[in-house]
């Protein structure tokens, strides 16, 4: 089965990021094919570079762009909601890259499941 | 159709509201702080008991555990992420927040 | 015509309009998602009905306000909006103090048009 994911929230203050790469670690694990994680509104944040955590805790930037980097899975930050925010191709984590809603609707199309994580 | 629900029920109305737009059979599956609408003997347990008589009722146990949830309300079926991929090859998703 | 190709994609909109940005960025989902000819969908539910009240002032706040934006969607051909009874009425409204003609659903109807759905948004 082809999944996609959109990712609404940005890493940290909501525990939708780390649900999000649970469901798609577990789908992959099961065969299925993550078609890409599409992010938006403050989930724009996922895939800045400049993400420093405690060594301690997970580096969510970093695994988004080593799910990539595996798996093929394209992580796809919102343009308009990028701008809003302060991101830019500068500070893309490797794997990551800046779309259009367009890409969504494709998304939303190609794909058996679209499924939202947010707060 | 899949609903997940990721609210504590005493912070947002998402649990109620929900489950007026619940068709029967639907299965319905709590995760993050949405666990907390599980635990028995709370002041939501009548409305689940309600639902889980129509509905079949999941909850993510790693959410559960990271909460130390353990006393369960009877019937709801605890599954992981990978229970949660097996309802999503089932059903489209409807995710309230 | 069923045309399987077409997805049935619902946006729920749950959040009032000013107090977070959920509301603006969905309803710029939606105008994007209108140009590519799927079957689309918009109900209003909660506080999400407050999006569609008239007489929005937002010029002493600060943010741009969107709600005349509502009017346009059926120029894009987003003709589908449904508001939920229930939400409306608890909050004292009714369908005259909306800034655009809507369909008003029982929640069994909305239920069932959810079950219909490719695609379920929240907003």
């Amino acid at each position: 089965m082809k999944i996609g994911i959109l990712l609404k929230e940005g890493p940290y203050n909501h525990q939708a990021s780390d649900t999000a790469f649970k469901f798609a670690e577990a789908a992959i694990k099961k065969g299925h094919t993550v078609d890409a994680v599409f992010l938006y509104n403050d989930g724009v944040t996922n895939v800045t570079k400049l993400m420093d955590p405690p060594q301690d805790d997970r580096n969510i930037a970093g695994r988004w762009s080593e799910l990539s980097k595996k798996h093929g899975v394209e992580i796809l930050a919102c343009i308009a909601a990028s701008k809003r925010r302060g991101i830019s191709d500068d500070v893309l984590i490797e794997g990551s890259a800046i779309t259009g809603l367009g890409t969504l609707t494709d998304i939303a199309i190609r794909n058996d499941r679209l499924i939202t994580f947010g707060d | 159709m899949l609903h997940t629900i990721n609210k504590s029920p005493f912070e947002k109305n998402t649990f109620e509201t929900c489950i007026r737009f619940l068709m029967p059979g639907d299965p319905l599956l709590f995760i993050e702080d949405g666990v907390y609408a599980v635990q028995s003997g709370n002041k939501f347990s009548p409305a689940l008991e309600g639902v889980l008589k129509t509905n079949p009722v999941f909850a993510l146990r790693p959410d559960l555990d990271a909460r130390g949830i353990t006393a369960i309300a009877d019937g709801v079926e605890c599954v992981d992420y990978e229970g949660f991929v097996a309802l999503v090859e089932e059903h489209q998703v409807n995710s309230w927040f | 015509m069923e045309n399987e190709n077409i997805k049935k994609i619902m946006h729920v909109l749950r959040h009032a309009p000013h107090g977070t940005i959920y509301t603006y960025e969905g309803l710029e989902m939606i105008l994007i998602m209108a140009a590519y000819e799927q079957d689309l969908s918009v109900v209003f539910i909660g506080d999400g009905v407050y999006a569609l009240k008239k007489g929005q002032d937002t010029s002493g706040i600060g943010i741009k306000g969107f709600s005349k934006t509502f009017m346009a969607l059926d120029g894009y051909d987003v003709e589908k909006l449904y508001v939920d009874r229930v939400s409306l009425e608890e909050r004292g409204l009714t369908e005259e103090d909306l800034v655009v003609t809507v369909e008003v659903l029982d929640a069994e109807e909305t239920g069932r048009l959810m079950k219909e759905q490719d695609v379920i948004i929240h907003h």
